[in-house]
């Protein structure tokens, strides 16, 4: 015979508790959605052979962020004027409270993020990791390699120090050596004929607004590709890579979209 | 469904358009090496009207056209009435030819359109058109010749704006070289040569002694361009510190990466005084000092071929001085 016993002090505590941390979860869920989102986004399954190899791309986007957070903050200091902007390195590096740290980890966390871009890379390359259906998110991460490549150039001239200004000189001029566009493409880069305050505002802007921008939204898409087709099972892995993901008929989704496709695949109008 | 052989073309046959475009991208491609700005342009504009005829003849379709094209078959049992389709009026209806929502569609993506244009293009405008209109000759005045001995080598910096102070600082060599017999007159003449490397830009140094070890006095005078110096020098030649570019006195290449020779100033005396005009490009200098035969060409940018069969690959400058 079993006697319910009334829940002891600790056990009601315990419940008032879990439903203190439920509430807010179970009022954002119910209004966004997030919660089973971020769940989803948490807890999706991914091959069981995998190994550190492949947390070389969460690395990667650690690293952008380390930089996309001390760029945001080095931008408070610092000054992009052809007067100030040296001037104002020192002054971050010599008088800010711990500029000189935030100023060593943009600095030396822009050679991390592009060595571990290219070991991702390498990972991606040396696993197949690119074959269909993951050919986009290939080409995808091209893009970021490159836009990260431009960051670095467009980062080099900030300082505004001799080798500053002489490697961007030398940078924006091999860029003008590219056949037919190349003198164009380097008189854009340099904002004029000659390279000066204009080209430190114009590098700085594409340094801290247009290229983080761009790099922000295709890692947007990256992510949401590796989420849509999984985490590839490594070469030597029993199981097949991935799971099937056209389950629709084909163009059923883009039906109705053109004009082209109506009444072609009997499946609009 | 029964396998059908397509063994028939269902597709038109190419027409004028892609031809035509074609043909305008090769005219653009032979402008190129002949004469750019006027074959070049013909061959863009026929280019352009033919892409716009391959535009309206592979959107025919799209825009309701009734275009003759041999219809895809699909079953036995579906080719007849398909045929009899494509042969009926498609404004069979005529109450449904141009209906509510096709206009609703067609002016929301139109005044999108409109509205995107208005926003963006001045927005790219004002991005990418000041790097190429506007762009200032300025006119360098480095002080009265006679304080520029004849026969002597000197490194002169100046500002070329002073609004944008030190940044506009360069460095040209200058060689007084008296003066020459032109025609019936005496002009001065100067081998002023500037210190842009001409494989990527940087600095280019004179190979020798300079400054009062030589026992001449630098020239320091503040002119219309801000603090001139002139530091006198005794070159074997001129060598860049970056890859190692060298040029003799003449700013011929000697050895190095560098593609031609030095870029040098146009000059002329204005009130006994020295000033220097736009800079152009020089592929290889004969002779030497007043006597040198110079062959000039429109100021290019470093690294960029003015002479030789690789001028091709740069047509077309950027407007600058």
């Amino acid at each position: 015979m079993v006697t319910r016993r009334p829940p002891s002090k600790a056990q009601a505590r315990r419940e008032q508790m879990q439903a203190a941390v439920n509430f807010p979860l179970d009022w954002l869920e119910e209004r966004s959605g997030l919660v089973g989102g971020v769940k989803y986004f948490l807890f999706r399954k991914v091959p069981g052979d995998i190994n550190w190899m492949q947390t070389l791309g969460s690395a990667t986007l650690t690293a952008f962020l380390v930089q996309a957070v001390t760029g945001v903050i080095l931008a408070m200091y610092y000054k992009p004027t052809p007067e100030a902007a040296y001037s104002s390195i020192q002054n971050i590096t010599d008088h800010v409270t711990m500029g000189w740290l935030v100023r060593g980890m943009h600095k030396w966390g822009a050679s991390v993020f592009i060595i571990l871009m290219f070991m991702h890379m390498g990972r991606v390359f040396l696993f197949g990791a690119y074959k269909y259906p993951r050919e986009l998110n290939w080409i995808v991460g091209v893009l970021l390699l490159a836009m990260g490549m431009m960051e670095g150039f467009t980062g080099y001239l900030l300082p505004w120090d001799q080798t500053a200004y002489w490697a961007s000189v030398v940078g924006i001029n091999l860029n003008g050596t590219a056949p037919f566009l190349g003198p164009w493409l380097a008189q854009f880069l340099r904002s004029g004929q000659e390279i000066g305050a204009d080209t430190l505002t114009r590098f700085y802007s594409l340094h801290m607004l247009v290229l983080p921008g761009m790099i922000a939204g295709l890692i947007g898409l990256h992510l949401y590709l590796i989420i849509r087709l999984g985490v590839t099972s490594p070469p030597w892995s029993p199981e097949a890579a991935g799971e099937a993901t056209v389950d629709e008929a084909p163009g059923e989704l883009r039906a109705g979209l053109t004009r082209a496709g109506r009444g072609d695949d009997g499946a609009a109008s | 469904m029964d396998p059908v052989e397509h063994d028939q073309p269902h597709l038109p046959a190419p027409t004028i358009g892609p031809v035509g475009f074609a043909i305008g991208v090769v005219v653009i491609l032979i402008g190129l090496i002949i004469n750019p700005l006027w074959i070049s342009t013909i061959g863009a504009a026929v280019a352009v009207i033919f892409a716009f005829v391959w535009a309206r003849e592979s959107t025919a379709e799209l825009r309701g056209r009734h275009v003759a094209v041999e219809p895809e078959v699909r079953a036995a049992g579906a080719a007849a009435p398909a045929v009899a389709a494509e042969a009926a009026p498609v404004h069979a209806d005529e109450s449904e030819r141009f209906p509510r929502s096709k206009f609703l569609e067609a002016s929301t993506l139109g005044l999108g359109a409109v509205i995107g244009g208005v926003v963006t293009v001045p927005i790219a405008g004002f991005a990418v058109l000041p790097a190429f209109l506007g762009q200032k000759r300025h006119e360098v005045d480095l002080g009265p010749v006679t304080d520029i001995t004849e026969g002597q080598w000197y490194i002169a910096t100046f500002t070329t704006d002073p609004s944008q102070g030190e940044t506009s600082r360069r460095t040209a060599f200058v060689r007084n070289n008296g003066s020459v017999q032109s025609g019936s007159a005496q002009v001065p003449s100067f081998t002023i040569i500037s210190n842009r490397c001409a494989h990527l830009g940087c600095p280019v140094q004179a190979n020798g002694p300079t400054g009062s070890i030589l026992g001449i006095k630098d020239v320091v005078e503040t002119t219309a361009n801000g603090r001139v110096t002139m530091i006198p020098t005794v070159p074997a030649g001129f060598g860049c510190p970056c890859h190692g570019g060298q040029y003799d006195t003449e700013g011929n290449r000697t050895a190095g990466p560098p593609v031609r020779g030095l870029d040098r100033y146009d000059f002329e005396i204005k009130n006994g005084r020295l000033i220097l005009l736009s800079m152009y490009s020089v592929s290889q200098v004969d002779g030497t000092g007043a006597q040198a035969k110079i062959h000039k060409y429109k100021l290019a940018g470093p690294g960029e071929h003015v002479a030789g069969v690789e001028q091709i690959l740069y047509p077309l400058q950027p407007p600058h001085h």
